[in-house]
Formats: structure tokens, sequence, C-alpha cells
């Protein structure tokens, strides 16, 4: 039996709209996994050090405020810099079609839009996660 | 037939013999809905519960001829990247029928944070348009009469900065505050609730609060000092009733604070204005709305004692639910907004926003937003349903849903009042945690199918649709931060430093803070460095978050 899974769920930037970061950490926690809520408008630097004092991993990452070009590439860089990029980074939130290939370029592992079944991105951690350990 | 039974046995015992569709029949809040409504279901003298519109206690709306007399207002929230580009937006909605102007700002100016802040970073621009200083304001009306025009601004933690710029730059059109018509959306209690873009702690923004109501009721008796808003609670997940509640308490609680500062209830009564979400299960909204005139209304005169009629009306703006569309085959969400705007025009809103169809992915696109626009021209001038006032007024089954959601809101009303009132409340997380319950309820309920929503649960798109999406390109951030740098270098640096320390000094003695903001504003003190000397005095709020 594999150890639990552990989530940083993060709102990153300064949007306040957190009710799917809050419909996924439920999600994940009823899936089984330890998950630790950031709260909101937190910046790359503090998410990564979270997840490094956590030992987390994987990070979800909430974000409705269209900067999601700037800041998640910069989480990507932060764990890189900290030899943490084993860490699985997904995200969700308004995220136009067209970002989504340049996402996954930069290292996030997912992208998930409104509507996303939450079943969805279970199934996709619990997949995803130990193959990375 | 059976002649010895009632004609309502027999539908009983018909119904009874045929098959249901294996389906929970209640509204999307989780209001039971029985298979017919009969007059059985109505309680209550139609004169007292319903009346006449224009007429205590509005449940029928707040005009006598409603929209024979004046159609709502058309009022799409827009703004994006720099001032100047918002202003070509702005122009663009007023030469295509659009009569009020409602500016959205980006996350730094919501959040007090200047366009050159390391935490506005990839922010600028965004989701709304920067605006730093008075420079920007005045970019952002540039060509467009302040004195005729009537503006949104949706602001709330720094919104006596921005009201303090958008007077001043009003001021340097010529037209004094006393002209100014529109409305600054100024409710911080929904942002601890809700939205979540705050500055100060909940008790100093109270008496911000206090300090700007007194100016506009003394200088700018067009103006709406409040738009207390559902909208958002709706957004984060609530029920309607919870929006319906949340929003009149906090209605409540701002009456309380203008009778605080020293004010008559009726001075600044008749200047509160709403904003509720209109959501896609049709019936509950119409009933969320009707409710609402009647619950103010009531209050108002039994718990407030207004006396002049305008206390009494809840006058209304309302938006389309931007939580019901969908990324996937976004074309559909043009027929889901347009259910929902209907049921906000036949709850009665005085103005309405049409969502656009590719807001689930990004800013709306300019064909987009005149798609959204022409939905509601199709609604007003096609479909007939302005012809008469409350077309639903008298259903069996919406007045008891209206009452079913009167009473839920008053079982809320107690619950706040047990906690000690709205503030003790969101100390305690009520509101928070109610919302998402409500909102994770929702959520199991869709992923276990016993709610729908076509495209995502049940008709599921066969292949891949795309439209094009609005962007904001990066320069966007860069030139603004350039003419912020610019502009500090061009103002009287001293004269700023002196505005500001007044700013300070007026918070911390009790002085109205709103006078020496507006001096401070005009010798182009930044929005930050207005925000930070009051955070100085009052402190940062932080959140205790709730799952």
């Amino acid at each position: 039996m594999a150890e639990t899974i552990r989530v940083v769920v993060a709102k990153v930037g300064l949007d306040g709209h957190d009710r799917g970061a809050k419909i996924i950490a439920r999600a994940l926690r009823d899936a089984g996994m330890e998950v630790i809520y950031t709260g909101l408008h937190q910046t790359p630097e503090q998410v990564v050090e979270t997840t490094l004092q956590e030992d987390a991993d994987a990070i979800g990452v909430s974000i409705l405020s269209g900067a999601h070009m700037t800041l998640l590439p910069k989480i990507m860089d932060l764990l890189r810099e900290q030899e943490a990029d084993d860490v699985l980074v997904f995200c969700g939130g308004t995220i136009p079609k067209g970002d989504i290939p340049k996402l996954e370029e930069a290292g996030v592992g997912a992208v998930f839009t409104p509507g996303t079944p939450t079943t969805r991105a279970v199934e996709y951690i619990q997949g995803s996660v130990p193959a990375r350990q | 037939m059976d002649t010895r039974k009632t004609a309502r046995s027999r539908w009983e015992e018909a119904y009874a013999a045929r098959e249901e569709r294996d389906e929970d029949f209640s509204t999307m809040s989780g209001i039971p809905v029985k298979p017919l409504y009969t007059p059985e279901d109505v309680e209550g003298d139609y004169e007292e519960k319903l009346g006449y519109p224009g007429e205590y206690p509005y449940t029928r709306g707040v005009y006598p001829n409603m929209y024979r007399g004046r159609l709502w207002t058309i009022r799409q929230f827009a703004g994006y990247g720099t001032a100047a580009e918002t202003n070509e937006r702005f122009r663009y909605l007023l030469e295509n029928g659009q009569n009020g102007l409602s500016v959205a700002f980006d996350m730094p100016t919501l959040m007090g944070l200047d366009s050159d802040s390391p935490r506005s970073l990839g922010e600028v621009g965004r989701e709304g348009v920067a605006v730093d200083t008075l420079e920007d304001m005045e970019r952002l009306f540039e060509g467009i009469p302040m004195g005729e025009v009537s503006t949104s601004m949706t602001i709330n933690a720094p919104a006596m900065v921005l009201l303090a710029m958008y007077v001043v730059a009003a001021e340097k059109q010529g037209v004094p505050p006393e002209e100014l018509a529109g409305t600054n959306q100024n409710d911080i209690l929904k942002e601890y609730i809700a939205q979540k873009e705050w500055i100060y702690p909940p008790e100093p923004s109270m008496r911000i609060f206090r300090d700007m109501l007194a100016y506009s009721t003394e200088h700018m008796p067009k103006w709406n000092t409040v738009s207390i808003s559902g909208y958002h609670i709706r957004e984060a997940g609530s029920t309607a009733a919870q929006e319906l509640a949340f929003t009149l308490s906090d209605g409540f609680a701002y009456v309380e604070a203008g009778i605080e500062a020293g004010l008559h209830v009726d001075d600044f009564a008749p200047r509160f204005s709403f904003f509720f979400n209109s959501h896609l299960d049709f019936f509950e909204e119409i009933a969320k709305f009707r409710a609402a005139r009647r619950i103010w209304a009531r209050e108002m005169k039994e718990r407030f004692g207004a006396q002049s009629e305008k206390s009494l009306l809840m006058r209304f703006h309302t938006q389309t639910a931007g939580v019901s569309l969908t990324a996937q085959e976004p074309y559909n969400n043009v027929a889901r907004t347009a259910f929902e705007a209907l049921a906000a025009i036949l709850g009665g809103t005085q103005s309405l926003h049409t969502n656009s169809l590719d807001e689930a992915l990004a800013l709306p696109t300019e064909e987009s937003v005149r798609i959204a626009v022409r939905t509601q021209q199709i609604a007003a001038l096609e479909t007939g349903v302005t012809n008469t006032a409350d077309p639903l007024g008298g259903s069996y089954f919406v007045e008891a849903l209206t009452d079913e959601l009167e009473r839920q809101a008053y079982e809320h009303f107690r619950a706040i009042d047990d906690l000690g009132g709205v503030i003790p409340a969101i100390d305690s997380g009520y509101q928070m945690r109610e919302i998402a319950e409500a909102s994770a309820r929702y959520q199991r309920e869709l992923e276990e199918e016993r709610r729908y929503m076509v495209n995502v649960n049940v008709h599921e798109p066969q292949e891949e649709s795309d439209v094009e999406t609005h962007s904001v390109p990066m320069e966007v951030e860069h030139s603004q931060v350039e003419r912020l740098e610019d502009l500090k270098s061009r103002r009287d640096e001293a004269a700023v430093r002196e505005r500001l320390r007044e700013v300070k000094e007026a918070a911390e003695s009790g002085e109205n803070t709103m006078y020496p903001i507006l001096d401070a504003v005009r010798e182009y003190a930044t929005v930050q460095e207005v925000c930070d000397s009051l955070v100085d005095v009052f402190g940062r709020y932080r959140e205790t978050p709730v799952i």
C-alpha cells in the first residue's frame, strides 16, 4: 500500500474566486488524499515554500485571474531551482485553449477547465503521482 | 367518471397512477417542487403580500408602470488593458445602444496595489482596466461626457480612492459631484463572505464605508453609494436563499452604519442599490427577486423606521450566472444566458448584464459581447415580456416559492443575529461555511448525475469545439508600469507626501477620510499609496480559510 498522497491546493495571484479550489480540495480529501489548502492571494514563492515544508507530492493551482501564463511558469522554475521538479503540478480555472499546450510545455501536468468532473482530477493524480516517485 | 369524487382527488389519483421520470424534482437550491400548485399553496392577503407595482410591499415591482414606462438599462461590465483601450470599448458600447457604463478594474486595483508592485506581476490589465492614478481615470473617460452617462464602478476595498479619482476627473471636465450619476459597488462585507478582495479588517472597513456614505449623501445626490451584492455570494456556490439572506443582512448592516454615522435613514437609504445573480433555475430566481423586494421594504419600514417611500424600494442590477457557463461547446452559453436574462426581467430588474458565450475561457471578444447585448435587445423588443408588470405574479407556484425563499431568508437572519450580527458571523466563518457546504453539495449532485449540465455531464460533446478568445498581451503591463514611473517623475513629490500624511491623520483622528483623499488624488497620489497610508492605521485583513 502506497503512502497517502499529499497535495497542496493553492490559490495564486490576486483573484478571490475560491469555489473551484475548495471543491477540488474537498474532492481530493474525500478520495483519501491529504490536502493542504493555502488560502487566497499566494505568491509563487509562498506556494513552493509550502510544498517543500509539507513535503507534498502534487500542487493543484487554481487561477481565474488570467495571470496563469506568468505565475505557473514561475512556480515551475522555482520548483526546478529547489530540485523539487518531481512534484506534480496541475491547474484549473479560466484558461483559454490556446494556452494549454504552452503550460504543458512549461511542465504543467494537466489543465482542467470549467466543467471538469472532480473525479477526473482525482483519477489523474492517483494515476500520475506514484509514477513520479 | 366517478362524480362522488372531487376534481382534486380525481387528479391526485390519476397522477399517482402514472409514471414519473426518475428525477429529484427540486429547485437548484434543493427546494422540493410539487407536481402541481393550486390556490391552496398560497396563503395570505393579496394587498398585504403582493399589492401593486410601485406600492408597498413592492413584491410586484418598484415602479407603477415597470417596463411599459422605461426598459431596464443594458449595462455590460467591461474593462481590460490600459485606460485608453477600455475607453475605446466604452465608446463602442455606447455607440451600440448601451446606455450605462460599468467599469471592471484589474486585480491589482481591486486589491489596492499599483501596477509596479511585485504582487501585481502578470495581473496588470488582465481581468479589468489598470488604474493607478487620476491620470488613468482621466484617460478612461476621455471624450465621454461624465455629466451625461451613468457609471457603475465595481470597486470595494479601495472604493474611496477610485470614487475620489472619478470625482476629480469629472471636476476637470467641468462637472460637479452633484451631477454625477452612477454607482460604486463599495460592498465590503460580501468581500469577506465571497469575493475575497479585501485590504483592511471588517471594522475599519465599515468606518471607511461610513465616511464615504457621509460624503456621498452630502455631495452626490444622484450617486448610488453602495451596490449590495449577492452576485459574488452566488458565484461562490451559495443557494438562492443564501444569496438572498446574506445580501439583505449585509444591507441591514450598512443601514445601521449610516444611522451610526449620524445620518437619518431617509437621507441615505434611497441611494442604496442591489446587485443579484440570475442563475438557471428559472422560477426560483424570479421568486428570489420578488422576495427580496418584499423583505427589504418590510425591514426598512418596520425595523429602521424609514418614512420616505424611496427608502423602501429595492432597485437592483442583475448579472447572469458566470458559473453556469461551460468551456465545452461555448455557443450553448448563449441559450443559458438568455434564460437567465429572462428570469431577471420577469423578476423586475432595473439593469442587466448578460454574460458573453466565451467567458468560461477568457474575457469576451467584441463579437461575443455584441451577441450578449443583442440577447437583451431581443428580450426587450421581440418577446413581449415587457408588456405588463410582474407577469408571473399570482402564479401559485411562483407565489409559493417566493414565500419559501422569504422563510429561508429569515432563518438565516436569525442565525446571523444569534451570532451577534454580520461581522461576528463573518469572524466565526458562518456565511463561508454555509456557502462551501452548498457548493460541495451541488457539485456532488452533478457528479452523481442528479443534476445536469448539458455538455458537461449529459449530452457530452462529440468533438472538441473552439472559439477565438480575447487576450491581453504582456506589453500592457510593461507600458502601464512605464506610464506610472513617468507620472511619478512629473508630479510634486513633496505635495504627495504631505497629502498622504493628512490622509493618515484623518484616519487616526476619526475625521472623514474622503476629503484628504480627494486632495491626495488631485496631486496624483497612487491607489496603493493611499491604501497603504490607511493600512498603517487600520492594519491588514487575514482570512482563516474554510474548506
